[in-house]
């Protein structure tokens, strides 16, 4: 810098990053390796950590209550990721054309996003409610009697779905609106000329387009529901019988309900690798449509 | 999309046996406050919301500051190893918050910090997100401008706090509108780190109201809309901010 001795410049760059470097080591690059560490050992937090190598992993490998905690988040994916993505895309296609009460809508179906998840669990476990819910009156109308959402194990996981999507719909709307506006109107005008329809314009020019961001978001989507908990933890607890028991209440309960750190540790490297590889793929393919 | 929330406040101000009516009624015959009144005098719902507004306006503080004085290093700043130490902070991004929770939790009970403020508070002051917003904020200043400053005697201390900082105030609403959101509503870090109940947030505060009246759910409701009445009102007050914060959150890979 113009007029500074070295000492004084050293000074500064430790005034201006220490702090921060300071808590990125201790309560995020520490805790990541011990994580690791930690996976290869069978501490509890009470009696002197010992060594175990891999066993944690080859013992998880054979685990059938993890395995099938893996399968229900696959299933909570596979439910819940094609309804977010249809409505959040079919809410911004509405929301990006000068509809009355526009930024009135927006602002409705951004809430439930800025709603804590304890908020909106307990509201929709009310809404399931089997005797006086909401849901069941509603559905009570086409002869769809008594369901009981939350104990029911083939219901339970449909019921956190529902809950989800409804949650998480303005997100993956505000994402699409941002794909959207990036679309030139110069194709729609070109597509007038020609005498395209609505559907042929949507299918022929926005649906391709938009393609970079339907990955993104699919990803980003991906990511978040691989680590899905909150809602599971308030409506079910994992349960009826484990029926919801995703990854990351699987986790939970093996660290701080039975203390089996080292082995709730492997769990979350799992979880990890997971997500890493979901990542790569992220960035191998948006290096592809970047060219 | 409103109805959840429609129901919700229309639970909230039933009485008990109006609840447990079938078919249920949209508005209540008797409308009354009376649980609000029960859920914050028999239940510290309002202690909940003490505790969640000091978490959450400590962490944004803290994380404002602290991330823009390292993302001033980074963006402004020459050293060594500059350029290697942020990728060893972006590649920390990717990690799930559950990979590290677990030596976070046994951090904390080392430190004897289980059940005070410092363990729901230090541990999210360090954002590697918010570092990075802020650095590709500051390296879109002009270089010129501080260069102008130094001229003129100004110490890396002021042209951070007059030229830089005044600057990126977009940049630092948004992140810090999205830190406080983040922090009021988080529920996993509070259910690990606090037993006693006296240090509860509000989303913690919730499930523990729901262990303790699990079927009185006009209470339940009460609760809820209290915890969702502040974030509400700074949504309100800055959508823009809000929506920002979220789609960055998104793109921060």
């Amino acid at each position: 810098m113009v007029g500074m001795t070295k000492k004084k410049t050293a000074f500064w760059i430790a005034v201006f990053l220490l702090p921060n470097l300071i808590g990125f080591l201790t309560f995020i690059v520490f805790p990541l390796l011990s994580s690791l560490a930690i996976s290869f050992t069978n501490w509890d937090l009470i009696s002197t950590m010992e060594f175990v190598g891999i066993d944690n992993y080859k013992q998880l490998m054979a685990d059938k209550e993890f395995w099938a905690a893996f399968a229900h988040t696959i299933t909570f994916i596979i439910g819940y990721l094609p309804l977010v993505m249809i409505f959040g895309l079919a809410c911004a296609l509405l929301l990006n054309r000068k509809v009355k009460l526009r930024a009135f809508f927006r602002a409705a179906y951004f809430l439930p996003v800025v709603t804590s998840w304890v908020a909106v669990s307990l509201v929709w476990k009310w809404l399931f409610n089997p005797s006086y819910g909401l849901i069941n009156y509603f559905l009570s109308f086409v002869g769809i009697e008594g369901l009981n959402w939350l104990q029911d194990e083939s219901l339970a996981m449909p019921a956190i779905i529902i809950t989800s999507v409804w949650k998480d719909i303005g997100f993956v709307m505000v994402l699409f609106l941002g794909g959207l506006q990036n679309i030139s109107t110069s194709y729609y005008e070109a597509a007038d000329i020609d005498g395209a329809n609505s559907w042929k314009k949507f299918w022929n020019i926005t649906l391709p387009l938009l393609t970079p961001t339907t990955f993104f978001v699919t990803i980003i989507s991906l990511i978040n529901s691989f680590q899905v908990f909150d809602q599971v933890m308030i409506m079910t607890e994992g349960g009826p019988g484990g029926a919801t028991n995703v990854l990351v209440q699987n986790i939970y309960n093996h660290a701080f309900r039975y203390f089996e750190m080292g082995y709730a540790s492997a769990m979350s490297w799992i979880l990890f690798i997971v997500i890493f590889v979901i990542t790569l793929i992220q960035m191998k393919m948006q290096k592809r449509w970047a060219d | 999309m409103l109805l959840p929330f429609l129901w919700m406040i229309s639970t909230s101000l039933k009485n008990q046996g109006a609840t447990m009516v079938f078919p249920p009624q949209f508005i209540p015959d008797h409308a009354t406050f009376q649980n609000y009144k029960d859920v914050t005098e028999a239940f510290p719902m309002l202690h909940f919301l003490g505790n969640s507004l000091l978490v959450a306006v400590l962490t944004t503080l803290g994380q404002l500051l602290l991330c823009s004085m390292a993302a001033y290093a980074f963006a402004r700043m020459q050293f060594w190893g500059r350029d290697k130490l942020f990728l060893l902070y972006l590649a920390t991004m990717m990690v799930p918050a559950q990979v590290t929770m677990i030596p976070q939790f046994i951090l904390m009970k080392n430190f004897g910090w289980l059940d005070t403020y410092q363990a729901l508070i230090v541990p999210g002051l360090f954002s590697v997100f918010g570092t990075f917003l802020l650095r590709q904020a500051f390296l879109s200043i002009p270089k010129e401008l501080e260069e102008a400053a130094f001229m003129d005697g100004a110490n890396h201390f002021s042209i951070f706090w007059r030229v830089i900082m005044p600057l990126s105030k977009p940049t630092l609403a948004t992140l810090g509108i999205f830190s406080f959101m983040q922090s009021w509503n988080n529920y996993l870090w509070p259910l690990i780190v606090i037993n006693d109940k006296s240090f509860a947030t509000l989303p913690l505060g919730l499930s523990l109201l729901q262990g303790r009246w699990e079927t009185n759910w006009n209470m339940m409701m009460a609760g809820v809309v209290i915890s969702v009445l502040p974030i509400l009102a700074v949504y309100l007050f800055a959508q823009k901010y809000f929506i920002q914060g979220m789609t960055m959150s998104g793109m921060k890979e």
